[in-house]
């Protein structure tokens, strides 16, 4: 450790060095003289026979330095010192990269903490959700739970959960809440520790309705409770049940779906009080959002498959009426398995590929700025060379300067980019569901930031290497700079051109990905859903939640239908069980009407399913095509009927037309008879292929859950306030939840519109780094060739052929990188097709836009350079130098 | 180091000869030079972008200490002398080089060679 004495008498040898050199310089020289040499002559050999002094004392010190660190720490000096002195060129880069590395970072940050990150649990490694048959189900009934969980033996524990609203009451006001019913061992399955108090177990559970107990979510307890421990033991009322609050859960547990955060937790066996049906001895009723557990130690997946298999043809052998196809595979719980998962991966993926394009495209950029700047240097070069620097040394200082700004970009797109996370973490974007993008940066986002800057100092770095390399001091110094490179640019394709027609290219991809996507957003906002959502109000209600029940439920449902009627400006008000597009859908075998095995195999169709008061087609502006409607009289003890779309009506019965009158059977083997047809719509998700749907009277499949649909020629804010009043007036206790339906489509355009921003961003990036790109690109070519310009003008040529010669080049790499790029991207948007509804890239208008916005970004980057290329002024020109 | 000594040495000559002329007799740099171009009959030249590195070197692994002192012609000098972990390091590099020196010998000489 010879190293850090050395370090503080270095200082010493060095001088000591210098002197020493100087002393035998003289020495020598003294020795000449006596020789019979003049001094001056003396001198003169001296310093040929010992050579260059400089190189040779620096070479005498590297022997004591620290190599690399020292000489890179000189090499920094240098960088910032030229940094310095060209500070427009110097933010321009650091710029440029902090808005490509925060894109990049922000990507990986929401990729890293929605696909690479586990759920935050013990052992997250080994939690699996287990999907049902080819269609990747997870909806399982709580019987064939029960089954699953008894006659596994490859899970640890096999717990299971449904996501309810419900009306809270904590002695305040009644607000709507959302939680989970969770199977008796969640949370020893889950392996969390309680905040506060203790967690509910099996050990509470005595059948239905045996455990009224509650868990909070730390932040509920937080923003409803104020962080009050003696809640532990409170009583509060859900959906006018009482339930004990048993304890807290701890501030970082969330429930098992990544994006959902539960209020609270309540045993599933209190599905009666809580929902007001009972579903937990029906078999054939799924009613249970997943089943997960932790895989054993020592248990591969394709083994937990084969148990769970085994199990399922079990359980289609003992009930061939309720169970087929149950097959199972494993997922992860944390995006909902293959309901979310595929979808966000393969959205993210598209996204960290187009950063990556901005990146580029970006590297590109600084890259032709970098060997600009080392073409406009060459003298300096040429100079250095001459004196007896090395190349290699030049490159070295060079790529200092590359990683500098790289890491300096870096540095401030990384705190952006965790700014932007840690909003977005915070963010609400549907304001009735308990919905979070928890994104918060982790260190493996700082390390990709850090990575890719580093790269990408290295990428634009090493593009002017050949360019020093080829330097030669004398033929530079003969010339002049400004000789060399117009003879080289004028002539050939250079690195550079193709440097900007790939990042033009780029950017067009860019900016056609997000016109395409913008396009696909705008037609999915105003296509065909099967109902008009203008001037319509929408108020979710589930009358449970005041604790109607039975036959209570229709007729008090109809009470309010009739007083919102009264409410004036309200053409007509209707109930349906859930708002197309609400954010879930319920569907139902149906057969044909000659079936007789009503096993889940022999079924016509997979119907959705819907309850609806008679006024909801009208209410909901939904066309009939054929057939009338039913009324309030299909009651109970009415035969029952149904509205059916159109595919229903062809898929069962060969034709629209064909339908009325005719009968199917319901899986509980109802024979239902069909009164009239109605047009397709959307009712799950804005991108699904076109499905059969029924509507069935609701006095004849009656449900608590439901929405009313009120349309109106009102104003909406208005219309809301009457229709709390009026409801209220009702029954005081009933919590609503009142919007347009254009805000309830939200959660169906939800990913449309997250695609579209995205998009909208990164094709906003892309546009401005063309921008910058061309920009440097003519102002660079115009300053070189200003004397050839003013020669030009002075021998009369007109503006457009001075602006030929001066921005021709430009403007045909742009023509070329647009061309190539629109080619991309169509290519590029097909990825898109499945987030983006309606997303085409063949579509003209597209097309058209992009050849316009390209031409446009043309336009405003050669702007300026143009100006100078026409003001130059002969005069002026030829008189310098 | 990668740069040798000098092109038409081999690697650790140039400290070898440094360092036994310094085992004779301690020297400042310019002596030095003169000193191995007289011993060696002028058949090497030593170039001073060799001679201050290496001698650095020496300094750096202590195998040489360095004075500043009068010279016998009374000019301020810096004056190089072995040290005890030089006169070793000399006596290992000599014997290792007399044995290399013996190799190549027998390797080059004509017609002795038993093998052919």
């Amino acid at each position: 450790m010879n190293w850090i004495p050395n370090i503080f008498r270095r200082r010493r040898v060095f001088e000591d060095l210098s002197e020493e050199l100087r002393l035998h310089i003289e020495e020598r020289v003294e020795e000449l003289m006596r020789n019979g040499l003049s001094r001056q002559e003396a001198e003169r050999q001296a310093r040929i026979a010992f050579g260059n002094v400089t190189v040779l004392e620096e070479r005498s010190r590297e022997v004591w330095q620290w190599p690399t660190l020292e000489s890179i720490r000189a090499d920094v000096r240098l960088a910032l010192r030229q940094l310095r002195r060209s500070p427009g060129f110097t933010i321009a880069a650091v710029l440029t990269l902090a808005l490509a590395i925060g894109a990049n970072a922000v990507v990986f940050g929401v990729l890293n903490a929605l696909i690479l990150r586990p759920l935050d649990v013990p052992n997250a490694q080994s939690l699996f959700t287990i999907e049902r048959g080819g269609y990747k189900e997870q909806s399982t009934s709580y019987p064939d739970y029960l089954d699953l969980r008894d006659r596994n033996r490859s899970f640890e524990a096999l717990t299971a959960y449904i996501l309810v609203p419900v009306g809270l009451d904590t002695g305040k006001n009644p607000s709507q809440a959302w939680g989970y019913e969770v199977a008796g061992n969640y949370f020893k399955a889950m392996d969390v520790q309680p905040f506060l108090g203790r967690f509910f177990n099996v050990a509470d559970e005595h059948g239905p309705n045996s455990a009224p107990y509650l868990v909070l979510s730390w932040a509920y307890w937080h923003s409803h409770f104020q962080d009050d421990r003696a809640v532990v033991g409170r009583v509060v009322l859900l959906n006018q049940h009482p339930f004990t609050i048993l304890g807290v859960a701890p501030p970082d547990f969330n429930g098992t779906l990544l994006f959902f955060f539960p209020d609270f937790w309540a045993p599933m066996v209190q599905q009666e009080q809580i929902q007001g049906i009972d579903v937990l001895s029906d078999r054939g009723k799924r009613d249970i959002f997943m089943v997960l557990g932790h895989l054993k130690p020592g248990v591969t997946q394709a083994q937990a498959i084969a148990d769970l298999n085994s199990v399922g043809s079990y359980l289609e052998k003992s009930y061939p009426k309720d169970d087929a196809w149950m097959t199972y595979s494993l997922a992860r719980p944390a995006l909902a398995g293959d309901l979310l998962g595929p979808g966000v991966q393969g959205f993210m993926t598209g996204m960290m590929l187009l950063a990556g394009l901005i990146l580029l495209a970006a590297c590109a950029n600084l890259g032709s700025l970098f060997s600009a700047r080392a073409a406009d240097r060459s003298r300096e070069v040429a100079l250095r060379l001459a004196l007896g620097s090395t190349r290699r040394r030049i490159l070295r200082a060079l790529l200092t300067e590359a990683v500098l700004i790289s890491l300096s970009g870096g540095l401030v797109g990384l705190l952006g980019s965790v700014a932007i996370l840690r909003r977005l973490s915070v963010w609400h974007p549907i304001p009735q569901y308990p919905m979070h993008v928890p994104v918060y940066p982790d260190a493996k986002v700082y390390l990709v930031a850090l990575l890719l800057a580093l790269a990408s100092g290295f990428l634009f770095g090493a593009v002017p290497v050949r360019q020093i390399l080829r330097t030669h001091p004398w033929e530079v110094v003969k010339a002049g700079s400004a000789g060399i490179i117009a003879g080289h640019t004028a002539r050939r394709i250079t690195f550079r051109d193709v440097l900007l027609v790939v990042q033009i290219a780029i950017c067009a991809v860019l900016v056609t990905s997000s016109l395409v996507a913008l396009r696909g957003l705008e037609r999915s906002v105003h296509s065909s859903f099967g109902f008009d959502p203008r001037n319509v109000m929408l108020a979710d209600t589930d009358v449970s939640m005041s604790g109607y029940s039975g036959d209570g439920v229709p007729a008090v449902q109809r009470r309010m239908i009739d007083a919102l009627g009264t409410i004036a400006g309200v053409k007509s008000a209707g109930f349906i069980s859930q708002a197309p597009l609400g954010g879930g859908l319920s569907t139902e075998d149906v057969f044909t009407d000659q079936t007789t095995d009503l096993s889940p195999s022999k079924a016509a169709a997979d119907a959705g399913v819907f309850s609806i008061s008679p006024e909801y087609f009208r209410a909901a502006g939904t066309a009939f095509l054929t057939g009338n409607n039913f009324s309030w009289q299909s009651t109970k003890s009415a035969p029952p009927v149904a509205v059916v779309n159109s595919l229903f009506a062809r898929r069962i019965f060969g034709s629209v037309s064909n339908a009325i009158g005719r009968y199917y059977k319901r899986e509980n083997g109802t024979r239902v008879q069909v009164v009239g047809v109605v047009e397709d719509g959307k009712y799950y998700q804005l991108t699904e292929a076109p499905r059969p749907v029924m509507f069935l009277p609701l006095l004849q499949r009656p449900t608590n859950l439901t929405t009313l649909v009120v349309r109106s020629d009102r104003d909406p804010q208005q219309l809301a306030t009457e229709m709390r009043s009026k409801l209220a007036t009702l029954d005081s206790s009933l919590p609503f939840t009142i919007q347009t339906w254009a805000d309830g489509l939200d959660i169906a355009l939800f990913p449309s519109r997250v695609a579209t921003v995205a998009l909208g961003v990164l094709g906003a990036m892309g546009a401005m780094l063309s921008i910058t790109g061309i920009f440097g690109m003519a102002a660079y070519s115009v300053s070189r060739r200003l004397r050839e310009l003013g020669i030009r003008i002075a021998l009369g040529a007109q503006h457009k052929e001075v602006l030929q010669a001066a921005l021709g080049r430009a403007v045909r790499l742009l023509a070329i990188g647009s061309a190539a790029g629109l080619g991309l991207g169509i290519l590029a948007t097909r990825v898109l097709a499945f987030i983006v509804y309606q997303a085409t890239p063949r579509d003209p208008l597209v097309l058209a836009a992009v050849v316009v916005a390209m031409a446009l970004l043309g336009l405003v980057a050669t702007w300026i350079p143009a100006q100078r290329a026409l003001s130059v002024d002969p005069l002026i020109l030829l008189r310098e130098e | 180091m990668t740069d040798s000594p000098s092109r038409d040495l081999f690697p650790g000559a140039l400290e070898m000869m440094i360092l036994e002329s310094l085992r004779r007799q301690p020297a400042h740099g310019y002596a030095l030079v003169q000193h191995i171009q007289q011993r060696s009959k002028h058949l090497l030249q030593v170039e001073e972008g060799s001679l201050y590195p290496a001698l650095q070197r020496l300094l750096k692994a202590r195998l040489v200490k360095a004075e500043w002192g009068l010279s016998a012609t009374n000019r301020r000098v810096r004056t190089y002398q072995i040290t005890k972990a030089g006169l070793r390091h000399l006596e290992q590099q000599i014997s290792s080089f007399e044995r290399m020196f013996e190799g190549i010998a027998l390797v080059l000489s004509p017609g002795r060679s038993p093998a052919s």
